[in-house]
């Protein structure tokens, strides 16, 4: 079931974050397991056989500048260890990461401390803060390991701590904060010394569901003025939908499949994917354009009719970005079919009300050959 | 039954170890008599100060510094305080206040020496399990081994007093400021350390920045450990010409004197009870996971 990705780049860009044919496998001799992985042995037969754990096998993935890329899978799939592969809190047994092209596995713990210190930082899902130290300390963390002088600490620490909302608990100790809070520090702190690489592993996994879609809205918002390129870890599917611009599954330290949103669930790559998106909320994850795809051949035709009405603004419009409960609601409120509308005014084309459901209660099929990676 | 089965331990396969002790000792006091004569000054002029330093104090004034110190320790508490310099008030009244200092004092340097050279060994134990495999069996011994065997061979190379009580008490209280210290360090949360690792911390800043301070408490109760320990050895190490309290317990067992044996046993006590209060409360105000500092 090996898979490797050999996708474009999007604009012929260079990635940012480029993983290749990555393995790790745990145990007292990981080596002697390598040509095992590379004859395809299965990880249940090489832990009965060798007592090694097969942690990831065969990764191969690239992160684009800028891109909120989301690795999802169940406990055990390896997705924490993909992620401190990356950083080499875990060292990969065999393979290739490279950071803007450079191969982070060559470098020497001098190199390997600079580039923690200045290109990546960190957000762990029980937070990992300083419990001795108040919320300023823990944020200027980074800066202080990097030896920045205190007044330059201080006042960067404190624009990052008033930008995550926590203006006031400079001096507060972390255990006198709410989970959501210490995660805002976490954020703090990993943001604080600017680096181009954001890691967070299962970040808001242990806090309550309301705290954590308020987390979650608080990194889109700030991804949005910073764009720096997210490696985000989740076992919540939602979450994956909701923050991810490309979203990666893992299952058994396998990659399964990459895609959108969009195409994880429309066209799940295998039936482990589908079950996965089987209960998912389509009118959160679809857009209005993706809808029009479903309508029938007679729908089409009424479409065309209406399409000669759209410029008349005789019908509701809706935003081809806007999600597909956004197209329903402006159908039901219209009592008809809307017109879609891209960029420019441009109309791509009317949406009606049997075909947004069609795209509301569609099950997936399992993309043959084109959904996987 | 066969003869072989009756036959008393074989003579043959004795291993002469006290003959080979008794000349390694010998050979060791012979060889190295100067540097033995060279610690043991230097560690009798450290003593000599504390101890001056502290009978220079006005009773008193002592009574406040606990008094302070217990208030501190117990998180500002008042009736602690209180109760526990009450304590050496009634040391004083025992007429003891003189063998009261000396004791503090020698314990004060043997607890000293056993943070100094303790807590590094301790770090390195908690670097490398194979120097931890390696300590565990020496500590367990040195724990266990009765005092009065390495009570000899001590006073063979510092002389009978003070010095000779302090390295004994030393080889006594040592092990669990080790043991604590490494398993302080152990303990640490995985993923503190890991953040640290992940924002490019060297090993020098994790280790002061976050290993050590989330360990002190378990550290200082290692220290109270050692000091609870070091005033067990106070009436042993009188046996071999220390000073103070444990020297009147002494008295008072020698002359069949019980009452004077109690006053002096209760002053141990006593002083055990205040320092055991005062390192317990740092050992928990330094809990960053305990609330209300």
């Amino acid at each position: 079931m090996t898979i490797t990705s050999q996708e474009a780049a999007p604009n012929g860009a260079e990635a940012h974050i480029e993983v290749e044919d990555l393995s790790k496998v745990f145990g007292h001799d990981p080596q002697s397991i390598v040509p095992l992985l590379r004859e395809g042995v299965s990880k249940d037969d090489i832990l009965a056989r060798t007592g090694h754990t097969v942690g990831l096998r065969d990764i191969s993935l690239r992160v684009e500048r800028g891109e909120t890329f989301v690795v999802m899978g169940l406990s055990g799939s390896g997705k924490s260890t993909l992620v401190r592969c990356l950083n080499r809190l875990i060292e990969p047994t065999t393979g290739h990461v490279r950071l803007d092209g450079e191969d982070v596995l060559a470098l020497g713990p001098r190199a390997l401390r600079d580039m923690r210190r200045h290109k990546m930082g960190m957000v762990f899902q029980r937070f990992g803060l300083l419990p001795h130290r108040t919320v300023l300390a823990n944020v200027t963390f980074g800066l202080r390991v990097q030896g920045v002088s205190l007044a330059e600490r201080r006042e960067k620490a404190s624009a990052w701590i008033e930008r995550v909302g926590l203006a006031g608990y400079e001096q507060a100790l972390p255990r006198e904060l709410s989970g959501g809070m210490q995660q805002r520090v976490g954020l703090a702190r990993a943001l604080c010394t600017d680096p181009e690489v954001l890691l967070m592993d299962e970040a808001f996994s242990a806090l309550d569901p309301l705290i954590r879609r308020e987390m979650q809205g608080e990194l889109v918002r700030l991804q949005q003025e910073l764009s720096k390129t997210i490696v985000f870890i989740t076992h919540d599917l939602d979450e994956a939908l909701r923050l991810g611009d490309r979203v990666a599954v893992l299952k058994d330290g396998f990659l399964v499949q990459v895609g959108t949103p969009v195409e994880i669930v429309t066209r799940p790559a295998d039936d482990y994917v589908r079950a996965f998106v089987e209960d998912v909320d389509r009118s959160r994850v679809l857009r209005a354009r993706d809808a029009l795809k479903f309508a029938t051949p007679h729908a089409t035709e009424r479409v065309e009719e209406a399409r000669g009405r759209v410029d008349a603004s005789a019908v509701g419009r809706v935003a081809a970005e806007a999600t597909l409960g956004e197209a329903l609601a402006a159908i039901a409120d219209v009592g008809g079919p809307v017109a879609v509308v891209g960029k420019n005014d441009r109309v791509l084309g009317v949406l009606d009300g049997t075909t947004a459901l069609r795209a509301l209660t569609e099950r997936p099929e399992v993309a043959k050959g084109d959904g996987r990676v | 039954m066969p003869p072989f089965l009756t036959q008393p331990f074989p003579e043959a396969w004795r291993i002469p170890l006290r003959g080979w002790t008794n000349d390694g000792v010998s050979w060791l006091v012979a060889t190295y008599g100067d540097v033995f004569r060279g610690i043991t000054d230097t560690v009798l002029l450290l003593l000599v100060r504390v101890e001056r330093g502290l009978a220079a104090l006005p009773w008193w004034l002592v009574v406040l510094l606990v008094a302070a110190l217990v208030w501190h320790a117990s998180g500002r508490r008042i009736w602690p305080a209180v109760s526990l310099s009450g304590l050496l008030v009634l040391v004083g009244t025992f007429g003891l206040w003189s063998e009261m200092m000396t004791t503090l004092a020698i314990m004060l340097i043997a607890t000293l020496f056993t943070i100094i050279i303790g807590i590094p060994i301790g770090i390195a134990m908690a670097r490398s399990d194979r120097l931890k495999t390696l300590l565990r069996p020496l500590l367990d011994g040195m724990q266990t081994m009765p005092s009065f065997v390495y009570l000899v061979p001590v006073v063979m190379f510092f002389g009978l007093g003070n010095v000779a009580a302090i390295i004994a008490t030393f080889v006594y209280a040592v092990p669990p400021i080790i043991r604590l210290t490494d398993l302080g360090l152990r303990l640490v949360d995985a993923e503190v350390l890991e953040a640290a690792q992940a924002f490019g911390a060297s090993e020098r800043q994790t280790l002061t920045w976050v290993r050590l301070p989330l360990a002190l408490p378990t550290i200082m109760a290692g220290v109270n450990q050692t000091i609870m320990m070091a005033l067990a050895m106070v009436v042993l190490a009188s046996m071999i010409g220390a000073r103070g309290l444990g020297q009147e317990v002494l008295r008072g067992l020698q002359r069949g004197n019980v009452g004077l044996g109690l006053e002096a046993g209760l002053a141990i006590v006593f002083v055990a009870i205040v320092m055991d209060r005062i390192t317990a409360g740092y050992s928990r105000r330094w809990d960053p996971t305990v609330k209300g500092r």
